[in-house]
């Protein structure tokens, strides 16, 4: 009897628990993408980053790119690649102090993508934009054409590379929104680190996602609004 | 008009060792400059994360604008019907595909990874000019190709007219090409302009042109070949107008640009405090470029001076030069107006202008562009007849040559 109520016991524990914890388990399981399957067009992987929270002398989001990627220097700014950087600004007409990251945008309409001769810029139906280094040839014609300064050419051999995030000397790179930790139903490495939450990422697509729940509450805008590129990225707290 | 007689370069010459050997050894040079910066990575050259097209690129705009350009006189001879430029039209083309050979092969040897030509040549995206671009240069080269053989095969020479209005109105959307990978540049404030691609249109009639007098008058001089000054005054008042045509161009540009609100501070960082730009922009590409040009050209003590127009040819070559890395540096140096009313700052040179400072290797391959097209020229013209045997008035102007007669 004693074994057959603990048993009971122990089953209504169980499922009490996978009860609570089924939400979770599912919302994870439903956001992870098996490898074996392309990107969906039902999602929208987006950002909405509070400038409000982003405070000039933090540059987690910054330091937990390079790391993740394995994005190093070698002393050389002007040809240093920068997936993510943080721009500081001063308003001239009131004298407001702002600081937020800039990274590629993953825009509706990416001109980098209309420019590329070979297609190795493109944008996956969730909306990430990338590039495919494997024909990339080089020519930097999307980094002429980006609005936001958001691509980098590797000028130089690399070593120590991410075996999840393959690069190449002569090849551009930016920001792909850590596609492989999205992939794995994570969050991007920049919104991970961000103590401050300053970084909310999330399925703008989704109505019930508390990025989508924000965006309709709060004012926000993107940058260079007037390029009409519908960008994923949008900043709280910034008037332009 | 007499039948016009070719005949071929003499090989083997001392002259002729001379010549090939100072292309082969720019060539050399330049073949050696993008071995040095694909082994090193392009961190060797001036180019950065900010300005990421540089010397290289201008050479190659150039060179592909001029090539173009350089086809004219034949247009003029085939589309318009002009006999005293005939003679010339072989050469006119011959000179085209070899500036454009010269200036893809510097814009290719610049890729990050040129390795990858086959795949540039074999993946297109089809909403992207540069794909467009591979497409117009390559079918430049086949029709300009059968263009020279309906000129120099007696049995083709009824298809010559024909041929020669598809390579005109090929060569106008190509250059309509070449402006679009700037005009159609929203990103950039000083690039985003309709009136890039008909100046890019004048700008290759005039450099074209200004290549094809040098080459034109050094290649008589080395060969001894008789030049007329009917066609000399024929080409120098030519140039003149495509000097004056890039003028109005760069005026109407300019001054719309002033006129709009969001691209007035450009403009202004252009004309005014634009350090090497603004430097560059006046005394080079308007005064020594145009004004200097137009005023030997048409001035009475030069106007009918050889070596005074050959120096104005030269002067609109150093002008185009001039122009091209005003539009591609200089378009790149001026900040990106991302967050306009802030003063910007960050590890990536947000907010300030760019600078840019060109490398020795990327000289090398820039000017070995030219290289490889003069020496496409110097041994086609060896190999075949491309040349006339004289470019005399009588030959080339009977009519005119025989009332100054009288």
């Amino acid at each position: 009897m004693s074994a057959t109520t603990s048993r009971r016991a122990f089953l209504a524990a169980a499922s009490a628990a996978v009860a609570t914890l089924a939400p979770g388990i599912t919302l994870i399981a439903a956001q992870a993408k098996p490898a074996d399957q392309p990107a969906s067009s039902s999602v929208r992987w987006g950002m909405l980053i509070d400038t409000t929270r982003c405070s000039q002398d933090c540059s987690a989001c910054v330091g937990a790119c390079n790391v993740e990627n394995g994005l190093g220097s070698h002393g050389r700014p002007q040809t240093d690649p920068q997936w993510i950087r943080k721009v500081d600004l001063t308003s001239k007409r009131t004298g407001q102090k702002l600081s937020l990251p800039v990274m590629c945008q993953h825009c509706e309409s990416p001109p980098c993508v209309d420019v590329c001769p070979t297609g190795a810029s493109f944008k996956r139906q969730d909306g990430i934009v990338l590039v495919d280094r494997h024909i990339c040839i080089g020519c930097r014609y999307c980094m002429m054409a980006c609005p936001y300064k958001a691509r980098s050419f590797v000028h130089e051999s690399l070593e120590n590379q991410r075996p999840h995030q393959p690069r190449g000397k002569g090849c551009v790179e930016g920001c792909n929104l850590c596609a492989h930790r999205v992939d794995e139903g994570k969050r991007p490495a920049c919104a991970e680190a961000c103590a401050s939450g300053a970084i909310l990422f999330g399925d703008l697509n989704d109505p019930k996602s508390e990025i989508a729940q924000k965006l309709r509450t709060l004012p926000t805008t993107q940058i260079r609004p007037e390029l009409k590129l519908n960008t994923a990225v949008r900043y709280g707290g910034l008037s332009i | 008009m007499k039948t016009v007689a070719y005949r071929e370069v003499e090989a083997m010459t001392t002259g002729w060792w001379m010549l090939m050997g100072v292309l082969a050894a720019f060539t050399s040079l330049g073949l050696l400059a993008a071995f040095y910066m694909e082994h090193n990575g392009h961190w060797v050259t001036g180019m950065t994360n900010q300005i990421v097209w540089g010397l290289p690129h201008v050479f190659a705009v150039f060179l592909i604008v001029a090539a173009s350009g350089a086809l004219n006189v034949a247009s003029i001879s085939s589309v318009f019907g002009r006999t005293a430029y005939k003679p010339l039209a072989p050469l006119s083309a011959l000179l085209a595909v070899s500036l454009l050979a010269g200036g893809l092969t510097v814009l290719l040897l610049d890729l990050g990874r040129p390795d990858r030509l086959m795949v540039a040549m074999t993946k297109y995206n089809f909403r992207s000019i540069f794909a467009w671009n591979v497409i117009l240069y390559s079918g430049f080269f086949g029709i300009v190709v059968v263009y020279m053989w309906t000129m120099m095969d007696r049995r083709m020479k009824s298809f010559s007219k024909p041929a020669g209005f598809a390579a005109f109105a090929w060569r106008l959307i190509l250059t309509t090409g070449t402006g679009s990978i700037f005009g159609f540049l929203v990103a950039r404030t000083p690039y985003d302009s309709a009136v890039m691609a008909p100046m890019f249109i004048a700008m290759s009639f005039s450099f074209g042109l200004a290549v094809f007098i040098l080459v034109v008058f050094a290649s008589s001089e080395m060969t001894n070949r008789p030049l007329g000054d009917a066609l000399v005054r024929r080409l120098k008042n030519l140039l003149g107008v495509f000097i004056a045509a890039v003028l109005y161009f760069v005026t109407v540009q300019q001054l719309t640009g002033l006129y709009v609100a969001e691209k007035r501070d450009a403009v202004v960082f252009l004309l005014t405090n634009g350090g090497v730009f603004t430097i560059l922009f006046w005394l080079v590409q308007i005064g020594l470029g145009a004004l200097l040009p137009l005023a030997l050209l048409f001035a009475p003590p030069t106007a009918m001076n050889r070596p005074a127009i050959g120096l104005a040819a030269i002067l609109v070559i150093l002008g185009g030069i001039a122009q091209v890395y005003v539009i591609i540096i200089g378009g790149q140096a001026y900040p990106m107006p991302l967050f306009p009313g802030f003063e910007a700052t960050s590890s990536f040179f947000d907010g300030q202008v760019n600078t840019y400072v060109p490398s020795g290797p990327e000289a090398f391959l820039g000017v070995s562009g030219f290289a490889v097209a003069m020496l496409l020229v110097a041994f086609a013209s060896t190999v075949f007849r491309f040349l006339p045997e004289s470019l005399a008035d009588e030959v080339v102007d009977p009519h005119c040559a025989a009332k100054a007669r009288k």
